[in-house]
């Protein structure tokens, strides 16, 4: 299990014309092992293909194994022995809470591909973190102020009973101008949906907007359609992402979601990221990868702008986000979170693949409710 | 509530109940007549799924997949009980305990090596997929009816196979004195070999059933073990009878407790908040169940003495 990898990014392709850049050492703790991998192991990924020939970047990766205590040893380590000058990688918001303060405050970048917690971007918000994925709740406020918007009269949101679940349905219901018909909290880790899609098929509501992240969406989604149930469903990317749609199935078919990213997002770079992901790794790319690959380019652009011994013109090097995102425009906000577009999809059967296709935005530059309690 | 979806949800509590029996069953069995706390039981449902969806992607049969389900835990269930199990017999139970956890990671890591870290597809055929019509109106996915048809007929296959048959009458003589039945001639340790790929297959046949209808993929299975360890605890370890009332009591409490609490919360409170302390209580139900049987009965509702 001590998964330990310690790989140069580069070859010894031709140095960079730009003779003044530094070389940085990256530090990667995410989840590789154990439930909810594939998220770990597609950011990764992700990383890889960006920095992929880029000799600034040394990386060294780790697996957390979705556990919180294990991340702070691994972030021990990589702070003192390794002497990491950026770290990355963690996917959980649990993990990110127990990491990123204690690595912040020792001097050190952490730039997240996945993790946004609503106390990292308002008042626990840092000038060395970065979060190039989303703030916790841009997916759902997205998901309600597009359903307002859309005619939507009664929703029945559900979550799991734990903070991010909490933080999905005041999400929601921060844009949702509609009523609420019921809210239903399930149990985290939940497989067993048939007592609450009975309540939902009793509810009388035009929609369900549920937020199930991983193996919970799957077992929610594959129920819902057996049941008979005709109520409309939405709910954000993470529970109809590249990796978990292959395994619900035609189940998902017609299901709306929202993501900041989508496969066939019409900007410059997308399409050769997607081709070129599928051509390394043999599977289309998820928003995981997408932010993975973002992630690297991002360190990448910093990396040939500053010298990471000097902190401030590296954290300025960083704040410009001077790279082609593959989601299109994207800027730091004054909290370091993004100000995107949330487009929403819609999930359909391309020849035998069930994937996503863009339908719109549903936020335009977006930004995060908790910038205003940042002081820093 | 209406009357009807009350029945529903009853239905859905005795579905959750008898999918819990299987899993329990081999584990209370394997504890009762070997006296083995088997941490890695849930790692045989997995094997099950897996096989399952496996089978499923290669043949497009979910009878063939069920049958491999059931061959591929029985068969890893018998490996390992003549690989590991078997030394661990005359240890005490933390090196059961440590042992077994410790196929926990092997059996995860093995599936991720073989399989990958993404869920498995696996889907219920398409002739139960949708729902049925129950007399009185209520619709009812088809499919979740053969889980409990399929349980109840598993579960009086076990009192048979116990009560009337040769075999039966040398698990109940080992659960009663393992020394003794090896001193009457009977190969004790075919028994237990048997009896432990017994338990395994009926752990495969909950994971092909349940991933079906769930998500097949790594450490899908402890979850799943310590509801089954509640189930046995409560029921009385070593009984197939407990094991059977305790699986129904837990499957029915979690069930009505998630959907009722709320409920009878929001008779005190505003709704958002009720929904929420609800939602909390509901998920403590079975353990409290647990801790009241505990209080009067601390062997179980069917244990012996201990």
């Amino acid at each position: 299990m001590k998964l330990h990898s310690l790989m140069l990014a580069a070859g010894l392709a031709a140095t960079a014309s730009m003779g003044m850049a530094e070389k940085i050492k990256v530090g990667m703790i995410t989840t590789l092992s154990g439930g909810g991998a594939g998220l770990g192991i597609d950011v990764r990924d992700g990383f890889l293909l960006a920095v992929k020939g880029n000799d600034d970047i040394e990386l060294v990766i780790e697996d957390d194994q979705r556990k919180p205590e294990i991340a702070v040893q691994l972030a021990d380590k990589m702070i003192q022995s390794e002497k990491v000058d950026v770290m990355t990688g963690i996917i959980w918001s649990n993990l990110a809470m127990a990491v990123v303060p204690a690595a912040t405050a020792q001097g050190k970048f952490y730039v997240s591909p996945n993790a946004g917690p609503s106390a990292l971007a308002g008042k626990g918000c840092h000038p060395n973190y970065f979060n190039v994925a989303w703030q916790n709740d841009a997916y759902h406020e997205a998901a309600g102020k597009w359903a307002s918007e859309n005619g939507v009269g009664k929703v029945v949101v559900m979550a799991p009973n734990y903070p991010a679940g909490k933080d999905a349905i005041t999400g929601f219901k921060r844009f949702f101008t509609g009523e609420i018909a019921d809210e239903v909290y399930t149990k985290l880790g939940q497989q067993d949906y048939a007592a609450e899609i009975a309540q939902i098929r009793a509810s009388g509501a035009d929609m369900v907007y549920y937020f199930l992240p991983g193996g919970m969406g799957i077992s929610f989604m594959k129920q819902y359609a057996g049941s008979g149930a005709d109520v409309q469903v939405m709910g954000p990317a993470f529970s109809f992402d590249q990796g978990i749609l292959g395994a619900i199935g035609d189940a998902a078919l017609g299901v709306k979601n929202t993501a900041h990213w989508s496969k066939d997002l019409d900007v410059p770079g997308n399409a050769d990221f997607v081709a070129a992901f599928q051509a390394e790794y043999g599977r289309l790319p998820s928003v995981y990868a997408a932010q993975g690959f973002d992630t690297g380019l991002l360190l990448a652009s910093a990396a040939a702008k500053a010298d990471v011994a000097d902190a401030d013109a590296f954290r300025a090097a960083l704040k410009e986000a001077d790279f082609q995102s593959v989601r299109g425009e994207f800027s730091f906000g004054a909290n370091n979170h993004p100000v995107q577009t949330i487009y929403v999809r819609e999930v359909v059967k391309e020849g035998d693949v069930v994937t996503n296709k863009l339908l719109g935005a549903a936020a335009e530059n977006h930004s995060d409710a908790y910038a205003a309690d940042c002081k820093m | 509530m209406s009357t009807l979806l009350l029945i529903e949800q009853v239905l859905n509590g005795l579905q959750f109940g008898v999918m819990l029996f299987l899993m329990a069953a081999g584990l209370t069995l394997i504890f009762g007549v070997m006296g083995l706390i088997n941490l890695a039981h849930g790692s045989l449902y997995m094997v099950g799924a897996f096989a399952a969806a496996a089978t499923a992607a290669a043949t497009g049969s979910f009878v063939l997949a069920l049958v491999a389900a059931l061959i591929a835990a029985a068969a890893a269930g018998a490996i390992v009980e003549l690989t590991v199990i078997r030394r661990l017999y005359d240890r005490d139970h933390l090196d059961q305990v440590l042992a077994t956890f410790a196929l926990i990671l092997v059996f995860s890591e093995g599936t991720r090596w073989i399989f990958g870290s993404f869920p498995l597809y696996l889907d219920v055929p398409a002739a139960l997929a949708g729902p049925v019509t129950l007399p009185g109106g209520i619709e009812y996915p088809a499919y979740r009816l053969l889980i409990i048809g399929m349980g109840l007929a598993v579960a009086a296959g076990l009192f048979l196979l116990i009560s009337r048959t040769r075999i039966g009458i040398q698990i109940r003589a080992g659960e009663a004195d393992r020394e003794m039945i090896g001193a009457l001639g009977v190969d004790i340790s075919k028994l237990y070999t048997l009896v432990f790929a017994l338990g395994a297959a009926l752990a495969g046949l909950a994971g092909a059933l349940v991933g079906a209808i769930q998500s097949v993929q790594v450490g899908m299975g402890e979850p799943v073990l310590i509801l089954a360890f509640v189930v046995i605890v409560i029921g009385g370890i070593g009984s197939i009878k407990g094991a059977f009332v305790g699986a129904l009591l837990v499957g029915l409490t979690d069930t009505l407790g998630g959907v009722l609490l709320p409920e009878f919360f929001a008779l005190f409170t505003e709704a958002s908040s009720a929904k929420l302390i609800g939602a909390s209580v509901a998920s403590m139900a079975i353990y409290i169940l647990m801790a009241g049987v505990l209080i009067f009965k601390p062997t179980g509702l069917f244990g012996g003495q201990t």
